[in-house]
């Protein structure tokens, strides 16, 4: 069992904690439906698709609506800092969530209290907590694209919008990057770096890379990066170690890109459709 | 035992950090007491603080606030009239936000970025089409909001957004409308 931690986009969404499954075009917690566009219903949508392809339970979500107030995401943080003690999970994924250094902090501690200790996965908003937290390495996976690279190989920069030297056109700057988001502790023990080419890095510089298939309108579709999360925190939670996971997920991630063919104004929902053409793909091919 | 562990031990509360907080600058201590009361009224966690050196202007007193709401609070603010002469970063009073714009042309549509926001445009028709980047909540939700909408009806960032990922994609929003609409 793994879970999968953020936010719904509607004001009025409530605290919510249970099973995801996806039926049609939406997202279903317990009697809760939620429309699949971006953000974490994507992610979760992707691993339960994951989930029902290799015949596993699927994730567990925490999830409450936040519109971008932090109202929601603090109702996150305090379910999470009670409950996570007596939990048990393979993997956690954090998500959509407004970044709060000290709610972030309480959570962290409260996973110090999880026996065994799960694989923790960090990305969009709770990723730039993470980093501003200085608990960075307390994390086994970033997500982060070229221009939050950046913000992590800054060590003065608190978000991504204030980052110094922020070239996200220039993809060949991401040794450097990578190297500086280390030497500063504000890298996780491993990083997937989003691109046209995913990177997978950890202190000693670049591990592997992934470059094909080469879908050019990927980077224009909202959620793409949020299905590379999705499908980390699948393999993760089904027992795969994380640089594995993280090869794997950029994969089969560009597989159902390819396989949905899509062009810049495709949703990303044509695109989870696809996730297990594509494992059935990449795992019979391997 | 994880470092965080030996910390607790050490100190009942999490360790407070000031990295993720900015500072409003007005131009008079009356302004700063009534943005003060604006800002404690709607709720939110807000501090009254002496600025430091490299942004004095005049007044000795600054808001300190969670940098991530910085389009919301302004935004209160403008609505009460009183408008901050400056808004940084504590942690770096120099820092400046990212000006530099991208744009990726794929035929039939464009697609701006600005910092960590994206946005992309049917040239046919002008619709927005896909909003993708950026990790603060508000970025679902200007989606949901903006794709769909012609250009010159959607509504903009600045008006529903509430985060720094919000002012990004209004940067980007004002530009590819430039480029888009004459």
């Amino acid at each position: 069992m793994f879970a999968i931690v953020g936010t719904v986009p509607e004001q009025d969404f409530p605290l919510v904690c249970g099973q995801a499954r996806v039926s049609e075009q939406n997202l279903f917690i317990d009697n809760h439906c939620v429309a699949v566009n971006r953000g974490t219903p994507a992610l979760l949508a992707t691993a339960a698709k994951a989930c029902a392809f290799f015949g596993a339970d699927p994730p567990m979500a925490y999830l409450a609506g936040d519109i971008g107030r932090g109202g929601g995401s603090r109702k996150v943080y305090a379910y999470l800092e009670q409950s996570l003690g007596q939990c048990r999970y393979e993997s956690i994924t954090f998500h959509y969530i407004q970044p709060d250094v000290d709610w972030h902090n309480r959570v962290l501690f409260a996973v110090e209290n999880m026996h065994p200790r799960p694989v923790l996965i960090a990305d969009a908003g709770f990723m730039y907590a993470a980093k501003m937290s200085g608990q960075a390495a307390a994390y086994d996976v970033f997500t982060p694209d070229m221009g939050e690279l950046a913000f992590l190989a800054d060590p003065e920069a608190p978000h991504p919008f204030y980052t110094r030297g922020f070239i996200f056109h220039e993809p060949y700057r991401a040794k450097e990057l990578i190297a500086s988001a280390y030497a500063h502790r504000n890298a996780s023990r491993y990083l997937l770096v989003k691109g046209k080419t995913d990177i997978a890095a950890d202190e000693n510089g670049i591990l592997d890379t992934v470059s094909q298939p080469v879908v050019p309108a990927m980077e224009a579709i909202g959620g793409t990066g949020d299905i590379i999360t999705g499908l980390i925190a699948a393999f993760t939670g089904l027992g795969k170690d994380p640089l594995t996971a993280c090869i794997q997920a950029s994969a089969v991630s560009r597989l159902a890109g390819k396989l949905a063919n899509p062009d810049p104004g495709t949703r990303v929902m044509d695109i989870i459709e696809q996730i297990p053409a594509a494992l059935k793909r990449f795992f019979e091919e391997k | 035992m994880g470092l965080l562990s030996f910390f607790r031990k050490e100190n009942k509360q999490p360790p407070v950090s000031l990295r993720d907080r900015g500072i409003l600058v007005f131009e008079n201590t009356s302004e700063v007491i009534g943005a003060e009361n604006v800002l404690k009224k709607g709720g939110w966690r807000i501090r009254v603080m002496g600025p430091p050196p490299e942004i004095r202007t005049g007044c000795d007193l600054v808001i300190e606030f969670p940098l991530v709401s910085e389009l919301e609070i302004v935004r209160t603010l403008e609505e009460a009239e009183i408008t901050p002469l400056q808004v940084v970063a504590v942690s770096d009073g120099l820092l400046e936000p990212v000006n530099v714009f991208f744009t990726t042309d794929y035929g039939e549509f464009v697609m701006v970025q600005a910092a960590n926001m994206k946005i992309t445009v049917d040239k046919r028709d002008l619709t927005v089409v896909n909003i993708s980047g950026g990790g603060c909540p508000d970025v679902p939700y200007l989606a949901a909001q903006m794709v769909g909408r012609r250009l010159d009806q959607a509504p903009e960032p600045r008006s529903i957004g509430h985060t720094l990922c919000g002012y990004a994609l209004q940067l980007a929003f004002e530009e590819i409308t430039r480029k888009c609409l004459p």
